[in-house]
């Protein structure tokens, strides 16, 4: 695919040089020298090099701000990614953070022999099913595990969480032992080979395993399987995320969960954008969290469609840009005066904590904050065992 | 058909100032290792980072070492105690990813320690040997 491919499909030529997108964009607030609108302009007179060879097409979040005040509907966040495609095969990855070992598993991960051992975590205490057509997508979450220990994330911590939900709900989810990443940030950093072969091998480990149904614990997981998925493979089941699955069990029934036990707490509620503004999940969570007896939601000064990203996305380009935008967005928590910040994204909370571990400026110490995902607070209210399945 | 062995590649990661020496001295001492092991000189076994293994993995490596200065030993005093905790780290990733321990090795060799250094590597040549190609690897033959 070439530059002339790209603004054909993603609609660039409609673009009025208007300069919404980098008034709005969280990244250009922090880093002057990164402008959506130039990246457009760049594509338009036809300066690919200007555009695919500087390292700050790699800093876009791809957040969907931008596109949601574009008064001519340009599809930004697409276009960098295919931008990006371009990139890569001209040898430009962007920053990869963490010395890019996430990035690097993934590719590892294509390999077709190999033989993970990805649930030993699994214990007793939780029931599973061979023959369930409900799957629960476990995803990167036993890597997260060691590489991200000394932030104390627990992303197993999550999944566990979900699965006492399920059960509780009277669902035995069918795990997979094998399945791969959903290749999320290889697609959007134009990995599109490893994207692919990734996605090939969990379709096929879906289809054979014949499930009708996947709950996804992370927002990321949920976005590749339902949008970019359906452009390579055919998954031929329906895909939820587990906010949205608890809310609609919910509302039919408030009292599915069993009696919930209060938890007397403030919390706000960070939107994630592979959830929110990538999907248009927003009321999901929050009805989940308004169910749960004694918890008081309050909102930050940006939320919904305006919610500000937690920084950094795909594990690219992670810079002090991405602290500053993290730490303006605890500020924006901690000053709802909520003890607690809810998220629904594994890695939303692993880039806030990150950003906590992190002392930040003399005169300006990064804010402090309880941080829980929405899963596990479910999960504490559901309490001891929870309610009897049958 | 006469099936040739199978001959893992080892990817060693030594230290300038110990087991770089080291091998240098099993070499001049005439001591005998297998040659399935391609040496990548690093400054410090502490400056090893996980992405240096999973990068020899992914370019179809069998077997990965990692070799230092003892703990007192180092020329920049904590890189022992760095590289172990990469180590440690790391050998919990890989085990997700189904990857053998034998695969990624970790070991103290002092410049004197030649002979030390020749053991290592039979004892993981013989090892990797037992266990055969890596998964990866069978990726990068197809891809030939």
């Amino acid at each position: 695919m070439n530059l002339e491919d790209i603004i054909q499909e993603t609609k660039t030529y409609y673009c009025l040089e208007c300069g919404k997108c980098t008034s709005v964009c969280p990244v250009a607030r922090y880093d002057t020298s990164f402008s959506p609108r130039m990246m457009i302009e760049n594509a338009l007179l036809g300066f690919e090099d200007e555009l695919v060879l500087d390292k700050e097409l790699f800093s876009c979040l791809t957040c969907y701000t931008c596109q949601s005040e574009c008064p001519s509907d340009v599809d930004f966040p697409v276009f960098v990614r295919k931008a990006r495609a371009i990139a890569q095969g001209r040898g430009q990855r962007g920053i990869c953070a963490h010395s890019g070992q996430l990035q690097s598993l993934a590719r590892l991960m294509t390999s077709p022999t190999i033989k993970q051992k990805r649930l030993e975590w699994l214990s007793q205490e939780y029931r599973v099913s061979e023959k369930s057509d409900v799957l629960l997508w476990v995803g990167c979450a036993p890597y997260f595990e060691p590489i991200f220990e000394d932030i104390e994330l627990s992303a197993l911590g999550i999944t566990k969480a979900s699965l006492k939900i399920l059960n509780s709900l009277g669902i035995e989810p069918k795990l997979l032992p094998n399945e791969r990443c959903c290749g999320h940030d290889a697609l959007w950093t134009g990995d599109i080979e490893t994207f692919r072969k990734l996605a090939e091998h969990n379709a096929a480990q879906i289809k054979e395993a014949g499930v009708k149904k996947i709950v996804f614990t992370c927002p990321e997981g949920y976005r590749t399987f339902k949008l970019d998925y359906p452009n390579h493979v055919d998954l031929g089941c329906e895909v939820q995320h587990i906010s949205e699955l608890l809310a609609e069990k919910i509302g039919r029934n408030p009292d599915v969960l069993g009696k919930l036990k209060e938890i007397k707490k403030k919390v706000t509620y960070q939107d994630p954008c592979r959830l929110g503004r990538h999907l248009g999940v927003y009321d999901a969570p929050r009805r989940v969290l308004e169910s749960i007896p004694g918890i008081e939601l309050v909102e930050m000064k940006h939320s919904g469609l305006e919610s500000i990203c937690c920084g950094t996305s795909a594990f690219t380009n992670c810079d002090s840009c991405s602290n500053k935008l993290r730490s303006e967005r605890l500020s924006e928590a901690v000053a709802t005066g909520a003890e607690m910040l809810i998220t629904a994204c594994p890695k939303c909370q692993t880039h806030f904590r990150c950003a906590m571990v992190d002392k930040g400026e003399e005169h300006r110490p990064t804010p402090k904050i309880e941080i829980m995902d929405l899963a596990n607070l479910v999960a504490n209210a559901i309490g001891e065992g929870g309610k009897s399945s049958k | 058909m006469l099936v040739a062995e199978f001959e893992p590649q080892i990817i060693a990661f030594c230290c300038n100032w110990c087991t770089y020496a080291a091998a240098d001295l099993a070499g001049t001492a005439r001591v005998h290792y297998p040659p399935n092991v391609r040496i990548v000189r690093v400054m410090c076994s502490g400056m090893v980072n996980p992405i240096y293994v999973l990068k020899a993995f992914e370019g179809g490596a069998d077997g990965v070492l990692v070799a230092g200065c003892h703990l007192a030993d180092c020329h920049y005093l904590d890189g022992p105690v760095k590289c172990d905790a990469m180590v440690d780290k790391l050998r919990k990733v890989l085990h997700v990813l189904g990857l053998e321990d034998e695969r990624l090795r970790r070991e103290m060799v002092s410049t004197s320690e030649g002979v030390l250094f020749a053991r290592v590597i039979k004892e993981m040549v013989e090892q990797l040997k037992t266990i055969g190609p890596s998964p990866f690897k069978v990726k990068m033959e197809a891809l030939a």
